[in-house]
């Protein structure tokens, strides 16, 4: 008993107090910064280098909806494509997560996650979710199970994870979902009662990422499932995914 | 000869790997590993119009690789060996599902991947093994879990509460990875972040076993400072989720102080990969022939500062844990896989040792860093949930330990600190070659074996995740248990849905 005191003691209070403020470290690789005129060398090649294909060129774009934010471009272009540790990586559309040089993360930071007052309404105060991996390789899943975790405590928010769509107001898929898993990710999305809310997170999720040419997947079924909101990353922070959603809560 | 003796990451021709008649291989592989030896890897590969079956098995006693070959028409069949070595059963239905070779008198012969969620008509359905009698009746869970974890469908046959037998049908994470190996042999940088995707919680150890095969095709030998901030790396990795573990064991027997402290050890530790490399798991670390970020001085003493606060954290925490009567009422004599069991099924890594099976790639096939001090094998031998959660602890502080001397070793001045060299378009494989790559993972083994073609291109890649090992342990421990014990007995073995299914 006495050592259980001295444990819980000596583990103290470890959350993160401003979720909205809380600051990554440095090496962290989060919003990319787009400087074109600093690589003087051939674009072509940063483009080439890049495993799955998030780079266009005229102007130099990168694709969060893709990027693994793996860093190599980062490498080639000698920092003209620089990761900074911002972890405001959402979108409410598709198209929102396409960077260019043109993008400033106070803005992007802003306006990328719209959020809408029955959005607010309705869930606002209590907002609970049913996550579904549809071939996810665990990163982004661990990643979403720690924003439960002490350290980040979305519950404080009101949101949680629920065992059944049954008791969900929306779903959280993650992975670039596979032959095998789409009709069990399609049903879990029929089963949750209207109205609902989808969110996908990570690159699998919203793009394929890596897996986006297998001939194992079968991305058919999101026609049938309306995204609300994207969440980058290989695999988002805990604190890009818990902003994002307080963002498309329209929670300050 | 009927076998060719190599060694962990040796590269050999394949002109010189033996290729005995079916009868001759099968007798040979069956005696191998009746004479004590492993089955590591057992696949197909497929040459103009036939199917060449290769086995690798280990002497872990002697550091040794023993590799045969056969030939067999697609469609062709042969007596399943199977009965005489259990823990071919998973391989002999890979190679059935992939290539139509039946192993004939295999006693299970169902799907591994494909075709799982019976999509498409022509696919078979899938057959759940059954029972009958009174009050015998089925669970059915998944594939789609109630925690946030990866999906696999769990079917039990329950006499009232008691389980007596799980059948664990998985392939529902099935990306086609071996495949897109192939498909885009020519893209490096692809295929080294793939190998991080294999499975999400061992990015280091999937990406370090790649890099260290194709290393050996192209001959590259990489600076041991190199070799040192992998092994780091492998360990790290190794701690954060023997962590995580202690922390997902303890919420599921709801002993919440233990969930909460351990997982808040975990963020340190996953935070530290994160200040070395820029993300939590370790991604973007490895790359073949070195590594992409450095471990300065300064970061160096950050990370020895950590461990040693987490060495004694981690201590108090266990010995709360490990000495509470309500957690060992629930882990102790739980789940058990007897020695001779996980032996003959093929089991590895820490839920091996647990049961008493000393084996550790660290030391029994030591690469990179580990060949340089000499690794301590630890076992326990209950092989119980107790066991599979106590030695998560003992490793830890293992791992902690080979941290902080690998820190001390880091030689400050080298000249080349990431192998930062070498260019990428550089990298050229030997042709017609083979190279097993063998790293002792968190969850034990993983194993992958490369083949190239006659230009040098990888033709095969067969990936082995320990997982492909241990799900069968977890049906064996559940036997005979009460069904709610199910959750811990599944959280102590932590296997990877996504490593298995590929
Ligand atoms: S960081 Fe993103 S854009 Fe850059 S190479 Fe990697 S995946 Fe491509
Ligand atoms: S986005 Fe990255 S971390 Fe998430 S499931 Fe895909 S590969 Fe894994």
């Amino acid at each position: 008993m006495l050592d259980l005191i001295k444990l819980i003691k000596h583990h103290g209070y470890q959350a993160i107090n401003d979720i909205r403020k809380a600051k990554l470290m440095d090496t962290h690789r989060g919003f990319p910064v787009i400087d074109e005129a600093k690589y003087s060398g051939n674009w072509q090649d940063v483009a080439d280098c890049c495993p799955v294909k998030a780079i266009s060129l005229n102007p130099v774009a990168v694709d969060l909806g893709k990027c693994i934010f793996c860093g190599e471009c980062e490498k080639i272009s000698n920092g003209a494509i620089e990761f900074t540790n911002e972890v405001k990586l959402a979108s409410s559309n598709r198209e929102g997560l396409i960077i260019s040089s043109g993008n400033n993360y106070d803005i992007y930071s802003k306006e990328a996650v719209k959020s809408k007052k029955e959005i607010h309404k309705l869930f606002g105060r209590s907002l609970k979710l049913r996550q579904v991996s549809a071939a996810g390789c665990n990163g982004c899943e661990m990643e979403l199970g720690a924003c439960g975790n002490v350290n980040f405590d979305m519950g404080r928010f009101g949101i949680d994870f629920t065992a059944s769509p049954r008791h969900a107001d929306g779903i959280v898929f993650t992975g670039p979902v596979s032959k095998n898993m789409a009709p069990a990710l399609l049903d879990a999305y029929k089963s949750i009662a209207a109205p609902k809310i989808v969110i996908a997170v990570g690159a699998c999720a919203i793009s394929g990422g890596l897996f986006a040419e297998s001939g194992q997947i079968n991305r058919s079924v999101l026609d049938e499932i309306k995204i609300d909101l994207y969440v980058s990353g290989c695999p988002p922070h805990p604190l890009t995914f818990i902003n994002a959603v307080l963002d498309f809560l329209g929670i300050k | 000869m009927n076998w060719i003796e190599i060694k962990n990451l040796q590269t050999v021709p394949l002109s010189e790997i033996p290729r005995p008649g079916i009868d001759e291989f099968r007798n040979e592989v069956i005696q191998k590993v009746k004479s004590g030896n492993r089955l590591v890897q057992f696949f197909g590969n497929k040459n103009s119009d036939k199917i060449i079956l290769y086995a690798v098995i280990a002497d872990d006693d002697v550091a040794k690789l023993f590799v045969s070959s056969m030939e067999i028409f697609p469609g062709g069949a042969y007596n399943s060996i199977t009965p005489d070595v259990p823990s071919a059963h998973l391989f002999e239905r890979e190679i059935f599902e992939q290539y139509g070779i039946k192993p004939e008198g295999h006693p299970w012969l169902k799907p591994v991947r494909k075709g799982i969620a019976g999509i498409d008509k022509a696919e078979t359905q899938y057959e759940y093994f059954s029972m009958s009698g009174d009050e015998v009746h089925e669970v059915g869970v998944g594939p789609i879990h109630a925690g946030i974890i990866e999906p696999g469908h769990f079917r039990f046959s329950c006499h009232g509460e008691k389980v007596y037998h799980l059948e664990i049908k998985l392939g529902f994470q099935h990306r086609g990875v071996e495949d897109l190996f192939v498909r885009n042999n020519s893209r490096i940088v692809y295929l080294e972040k793939l190998a991080e995707s294999i499975a999400g919680d061992t990015v280091i150890g999937h990406a370090e076993t790649f890099a260290g095969a194709m290393e050996s095709l192209a001959g590259i030998s990489v600076p041991y400072q190199v070799k040192i901030i992998r092994a780091i790396a492998l360990e790290l990795e190794r701690i954060a989720i023997h962590l995580g573990d202690l922390s997902a064991l303890s919420g599921d027997i709801a002993y919440l102080t233990g969930n909460s402290v351990f997982g808040a050890l975990r963020t340190k530790v996953i935070n530290t990969t994160m200040a070395v490399c820029g993300n939590r798991f370790g991604r973007g670390l490895i790359k073949i022939g070195g590594v992409n970020f450095s471990i300065t001085q300064e970061l160096s003493d950050k990370i020895l500062e950590t461990l040693n606060k987490l060495d004694d954290e981690t201590v108090l925490a266990a010995e709360v844990l490990f000495s509470s009567a309500s957690v060992l009422e629930r882990f102790e004599k739980t789940g058990i896989v007897e020695t001779e069991v996980a032996k003959e099924i093929g089991m590895v890594g820490p839920a091996a040792r647990a049961s008493g099976v000393a084996i550790d790639i660290r030391s029994d096939h030591p690469s990179g860093a580990y060949e340089y001090f000499p690794h301590h094998k630890l076992t326990l031998s209950t092989g119980d949930v107790f066991a599979r959660a106590y030695i998560r602890f003992v490793e830890i502080q293992q791992s902690i330990k080979i941290i902080k001397e690998q820190l001390q070793n880091l030689p400050e001045t080298a000249a080349d600190k990431t192998g930062g060299g070498l260019n990428r378009k550089e990298i050229i494989l030997k042709p017609d070659s083979l190279v097993v790559s063998l790293t002792e993972g968190w969850r034990g083994e993983i194993a992958h074996v490369l083949l190239t073609d006659k230009s040098g291109k990888i033709e095969r890649i067969k990936i082995k995740d320990p997982s492909f090992n241990n799900w069968f342990g977890l049906t064996l421990a559940v036997r005979n248990e009460g069904i709610s014990d199910f959750p811990i007995c599944n959280k102590s073995f932590d296997l990877s849905y996504s490593g298995y299914d590929l």
